[in-house]
């Protein structure tokens, strides 16, 4: 299977593995966001969407459907060419995220070691923040070319948003890496699976810092001040309609599943089953128990953020960047001395 | 002055201390409230499949009476449509013929009587006003429709099945409004 200097079948198999999770990823990101409305719908003593289908589990189907069937609209104002590379950008980022995450320990099969990892980058955390930081792109992008001042003035709050708690979230991760002492998110999952405790145990502080940063990153509520409709009607999407508009809201989506598998990898022990020893089952269904550990893991940490959208109102602005600049950073900074200040007593 | 409900209290100024300003600790306690509604009771009625009853004063949909030998008690004399703050109701007098006797209670009777169910509030003056004992609110509601002719009732739709030739019909309609 070697042709032009090429590993054709580990090409293959790594174009099969593209598919398989961008997919999965989809499908699931379509269910967040009937999970959402369920969720909801519970907490607040409804029944939520209970129609279409048994128990309304064909909502998403019929929400994409309905957003499929809207009239596109681009303003004549607008920046045609921007206008429809935003949406595109937002998901196409979010998406890209995935590449690193690893699902779980390796597959065998027809006598090849098939890693569930799309790409073991060695510097894989910094090609997440890379990813993460062009995301912000497709709401400035989107929010600029819709040539309305509420758009823009929503994606300018994207930005700034966004580079104040990438900072925080930065400086919770530089703690993170000192104890750990790599970059690969491989390496993180496979030294939380082999024996050690979790690394949430050695950085609470920072896994805090992080999750809120990550909230803050995924424009959710308390943060979701680009989206704030009672001052800026609808956001950087407010001049989107049919399905751009759906790839805004959708990408908000992916970004909170992304963000949960890369806290659950980082802090959480990634595709690692408490409590269980790998070694005594094949191979084979150890992988795919992982890849089960990691989606419940990931599940349970979107319920979290769902939990907390329905229990807290939105920040005001300032109240926003005087928690991240304020708080979180000297925050982070102190966890990265207390870090630094045991790792080196330790040695 | 004195307060006039235990419920208003004075604003509390104190500047927030550290714990406070961190607001976890009342963020976690506001998850734990959200948390604990997931287990509560859904005061939701499920419409399509289950109906709230109405009250017993419910004013609905209009129906014109019968007697108990099944003749029509209206005999368009108007008060109802004198009556109707809405003007929702016209009618048409008609004089009754020989050998209509079975139809109708007494020699004038409403040939045509219409009622505007988008006028109509409901207000139950028309069921007050009759002499006649003729028009009366039922307990249901006038369904949705596609246009705005369709919520003009006319006899045909107001008038309860017959006593005698069609009893099974009426047995049913008070199953159902009842």
């Amino acid at each position: 299977m070697t042709l032009l200097a090429f590993d054709w079948a580990f090409i293959i198999e790594k174009l099969i593995l593209i598919v398989i999770i961008v997919l999965t990823t989809l499908l699931i990101t379509l269910y967040t966001t009937f999970g959402e409305r369920k969720v909801a719908a519970i907490l607040q003593d409804r029944p939520g969407p209970n129609r279409a289908g048994p128990f309304g589990l064909l909502q998403p189907l019929a929400d994409g459907l309905k957003l499929i069937m809207k009239e596109e609209i681009i303003p004549t104002t607008a920046s045609k060419w921007l206008f429809i590379l935003g949406p595109g950008l937002a998901m196409t980022a979010s998406l890209m995220t995935c590449a690193v995450i690893p699902w779980s320990t390796d597959l065998h099969l027809f006598g090849r070691t098939i890693a569930l990892q799309i790409a073991d980058v060695n510097i894989g955390i910094l090609y997440v923040f890379a990813v993460v930081s062009m995301g912000v792109y497709g709401i400035m992008i989107g929010g600029w070319a819709s040539n309305n001042k509420f758009s823009l003035m929503s994606a300018l709050r994207a930005a700034s948003q966004a580079i104040s708690y990438e900072i925080a979230m930065g400086l919770a991760l530089i703690a993170l890496l000192m104890s750990t002492g790599t970059l690969s998110l491989k390496t993180i999952v496979a030294d939380q699976v082999s024996g050690h405790w979790w690394n949430v145990v050695y950085q609470p502080l920072g896994f805090l810092i992080f999750f809120i940063c990550a909230m803050a990153e995924c424009n959710r509520t308390p943060f979701d001040l680009p989206e704030a409709e009672n001052e800026l009607n609808f956001g950087y999407h407010q001049e989107y309609s049919s399905m751009k508009l759906g790839f805004y809201l959708f990408a908000e989506y992916v970004n909170m599943i992304m963000s949960s598998a890369i806290m659950a990898s980082m802090y959480f022990g990634g595709y690692d089953l408490p409590f269980f020893d790998e070694s005594t089952v094949a191979p084979n269904i150890a992988a795919m128990i992982g890849v089960g550990t990691l989606l419940i893991k990931i599940v349970l940490f979107v319920f979290l953020f769902m939990w907390i959208r329905w229990t807290i109102p939105r920040f005001r602005y300032d109240q926003l960047m005087n928690l991240g600049w304020k708080k979180m950073i000297p925050l982070a900074l102190l966890n990265m001395l207390i870090t630094g200040a045991l790792i080196l007593s330790k040695l | 002055m004195q307060a006039l409900t235990h419920k208003s209290f004075a604003v509390n100024r104190k500047p927030m201390t550290f714990w406070e300003r961190l607001y976890l600790i009342n963020i976690i306690k506001g998850m734990l409230i959200t948390f604990s509604h997931m287990f509560k009771k859904q005061p939701t009625v499920r419409y399509p499949e289950q109906k709230r009853e109405f009250s017993p004063v419910f004013r609905g949909l209009h129906v014109l009476n019968r007697d108990e030998q099944g003749r029509e008690n209206c005999t368009a004399c108007g008060l109802c449509a004198v009556a109707c703050p809405a003007e929702a109701i016209t009618m048409e007098a008609a004089e009754r013929q020989e050998g209509e006797e079975h139809l109708y209670k007494e020699e004038k009777y409403a040939a045509k009587y219409e009622i505007n169910m988008l006028r109509c509030i409901f207000c139950g003056l028309c069921e007050e006003a009759c002499p006649k004992d003729a028009i009366y609110l039922s307990e249901t509601f006038a369904p949705a429709n596609y246009t705005r002719k369709g919520f003009i009732y006319d006899k045909n739709d107001l008038l309860i099945p017959n006593t005698l030739t069609n009893a099974t019909a009426l047995a049913k309609a008070k199953g159902v409004e009842a």
